[in-house]
């Protein structure tokens, strides 16, 4: 079933036929989904339905069958390096070393996503993000929120136009949350294109958006097993 | 992509990885020295165990000094990918443009460059206690420039292997072990020719040899395991 926005709007990124299994289960069957550019697909559903699962699998970090993956109308390969050039990924892990300080982390973060950043552009997210302080402290130093903010700095000065958040939220406080509101909104209106699993949705006012709500799928009656309902798709009630 | 991008790509890959991994390891230089230590304890252990008998130190030298050398370079080998693993940079390096067999190329690199290459450091001290003469520990110092990359090379596929296991140090020690034998034995074997007057070429020819195949293949079948121990 197919989670669209507005299909007349700049195409973004076209999902048919996803198939996740993690172990002998059946997380995820025969979805469809799509997320035009310039907007948001928040993916919501209990614990163990597969967010993770569907966004890794998207990040080309899971093993996945996929039918058809379309980027703005281009038939595109999970894992190709046309594909990874559009993704930014955030996990559950901050993806820092603890032995190096903030601002180190985040150049090298900036080197490996190909992006141009100077460094009076992460000085200034750095800022932006509340570390400009702490920005010579080694990351252990930092609190759990710090790492996430820094996670975020690196969102901020990424350059990709696919954005897949995994929990960005989960252990900030709500100044930073509005900071990763911010960014999110910023990235949209730029025509960027995120899909953001969380079990606590991102308030974006005005940013057109769309939920995907996962099912678990062991517990639906066998019947609906590969029937693509088993994925209730719900746009919500604000989308324009 | 032309094939001049991915070659441009491949080479940011390389040397974007050996610069933060060595930065990493000057951060923990530690980590460095405790393998080093090792490698200089366990050598000196065995002229203290086997006596002070010139001619049998002489005998053992190059081999004793070549195995305590793959023990220390299987020690450091644990955390060639496990750290990055753990705080999720890996998840990272598999998702850049970069191609990340490029970026696992630089990462081995940087492995022997803190641990191969500062034993080669050593050697000639340690070479002192079993009675090695300039040439012979010329002869070894050859051998382990040949060998202690394919030692790397080969650590980093299993090591890419045993990513996310329990236990990793023992498995990792009996799964590597008996793949370092032809290189052990061809190490070994130049030095004992030498010093038995024989040419030395053939051992040398065939280190070489398992050198280029190791850096061909080795790279490419760790960034494979890697890709299947993230998923």
């Amino acid at each position: 079933m197919a989670a669209s926005i507005d299909a007349g709007i700049g195409a973004g990124l076209e999902v048919r036929g996803m198939h996740c299994e993690r172990g002998q289960r059946v997380l995820i069957d025969a979805l469809d989904f799509d997320v035009p550019a310039g907007s948001v697909l928040t993916v919501v559903g209990p614990n163990g339905s597969g967010k993770t699962t569907l966004l890794r699998a998207l990040a080309g970090l899971t093993q996945a069958r996929v039918r058809r993956v379309a980027w703005r109308r281009v038939p595109i390969a999970l894992r190709s390096a046309a594909w990874r050039a559009q993704l930014a990924y955030v996990g559950h892990q901050p993806g820092h070393k603890d032995e190096l300080t903030a601002a180190e982390n985040l150049e090298l973060a900036c080197v490996l996503q190909g992006g141009p950043a100077e460094p009076a552009d992460r000085s200034r997210v750095l800022d932006e993000m509340g570390l400009a302080a702490r920005s010579q402290l080694q990351v252990k130093r930092l609190s759990q929120g710090q790492k996430q903010r820094l996670a975020l700095a690196r969102l901020a000065l990424s350059q990709r136009s696919l954005w897949l958040l995994d929990e960005p939220a989960a252990a900030l406080d709500v100044q930073a949350r509005d900071l990763l509101a911010t960014i999110v909104a910023r990235h949209i209106a730029r025509g960027g294109t995120a899909l953001i699993a969380t079990h606590d949705p991102i308030d974006l006012p005005g940013a057109r958006s769309a939920q995907l709500c996962l099912g678990l799928a062991g517990a639906l009656p066998p019947a609906a097993m590969h029937a693509p309902a088993e994925v209730l798709a719900a746009a919500r009630s604000d989308v324009r | 992509m032309s094939a001049d991008a991915v070659h441009a790509g491949a080479w940011a890959g390389l040397v974007w990885a050996l610069r933060r991994d060595l930065r990493l390891a000057a951060r923990s230089a530690a980590e460095v020295l405790v393998v080093l230590g090792f490698f200089f304890v366990a050598v000196t252990l065995f002229p203290l165990g086997v006596g002070p008998d010139p001619r049998v130190l002489r005998l053992i030298g190059a081999g004793v000094i070549w195995v305590c050398a793959m023990l220390a370079c299987l020690m450091s080998l644990a955390r060639l990918f496990a750290a990055d693993f753990a705080d999720g940079t890996l998840e990272q390096m598999l998702l850049s443009e970069m191609p990340f067999g490029a970026i696992v190329c630089g990462k081995i690199g940087a492995h022997w460059l803190t641990t191969g290459w500062p034993l080669m450091l050593c050697t000639p001290l340690v070479g002192v206690q079993f009675g090695l003469d300039v040439t012979e520990v010329g002869v070894l110092l050859l051998t382990l420039a040949l060998g202690t990359p394919v030692l790397s090379l080969i650590g980093g596929i299993m090591a890419a292997l045993t990513l996310g296991l329990r236990g990793t140090g023992a498995l990792l020690a009996l799964l590597l072990l008996p793949l370092y034998v032809p290189v052990l034995i061809f190490g070994v074997g130049a030095v004992d020719a030498y010093s038995a007057g024989l040419g030395i070429e053939g051992q040398l020819s065939i280190l070489g040899a398992e050198l280029i195949v190791a850096l061909v293949g080795a790279p490419l079948a760790a960034a494979a395991a890697v890709r299947i121990a993230i998923d």
